[in-house]
């Protein structure tokens, strides 16, 4: 069975930022969902952060897990946030 | 309105612009930085945003206050990059035509910023260390002596 594979644009802030040592990157994937994104992404890059403890913003706008993804997406995983 | 800005904060001129003749209150709330944090000294702090999402979600808090509570105007502006001890990280200010509107219209705002809006703070610490606030993995991470929050 082959897989699609589609590219996305990932882009890091704060922890994950430093974590990835880059603010932003290319990735190919088949993964369909963030979820599935954060699940692969989280083994290449042993980030600490569950997705529970994760929002995600696809193309500038916050979504959910479950959000079906397009080639090209720009997808934002949102560590938890300190403002104010 | 809201606003994101790397200057600092201004609040007289920020108070100038809400006020109006027909109101008869003003309520403001002012994020100072502090020099303690969870028993460590600090000595200033980094505000970091996703720009793009923070101003979205800035103006939904703004028109969400406006919508909950009867007042004349809101205005609500987040500071980011390299702040001092006893800067403004945030200043909000609602002008109303009585005051228990406007009070809890600023109470509303503050804390509906500081719960969703994608902006993080990082605090640099007296001893030179560095951490991202309400980040509960960097002290386990120190421990197992990976990559870790701090430099």
């Amino acid at each position: 069975m082959t897989m699609d594979q589609r590219s996305y644009q990932l882009q890091y802030f704060a922890m994950l930022k430093e974590w990835a040592g880059v603010d932003k990157e290319e990735m190919s994937s088949s993964a369909t969902t963030p979820r599935e994104l954060y699940k692969e992404l989280r083994d290449k890059r042993n980030f600490p952060l569950s997705d529970t403890e994760l929002r995600v913003a696809i193309n500038g706008d916050f979504t959910d897990f479950d959000h079906n993804l397009a080639e090209g997406d720009q997808i934002a995983f949102i560590p938890p946030v300190s403002g104010g | 309105m809201f606003l994101l800005t790397e200057q600092p904060i201004q609040p007289p001129l920020l108070k100038q612009s809400l006020l109006h003749h027909d109101c008869g209150g003003f309520a403001s709330f002012e994020g100072w930085v502090r020099d303690w944090n969870e028993g460590r000294r600090v000595q200033s702090l980094l505000y970091e945003s996703f720009e793009e999402l923070a101003l979205k979600e800035g103006e939904k808090v703004i028109e969400e206050a406006r919508k909950r509570f009867p007042i004349r105007d809101v205005k609500a502006v987040h500071r980011t990059g390299h702040l001092e001890l006893g800067e403004i990280t945030i200043w909000i200010g609602v002008a109303s035509r009585h005051r228990e509107e406007a009070f809890m219209a600023c109470r509303y705002a503050i804390d509906a910023i500081k719960a969703r809006l994608p902006i993080w703070k990082k605090e640099f610490y007296l001893n030179g260390e560095t951490a991202w606030v309400g980040c509960s993995h960097c002290s386990k991470l120190k421990q197992k002596n990976e990559a870790t929050c701090t430099q």
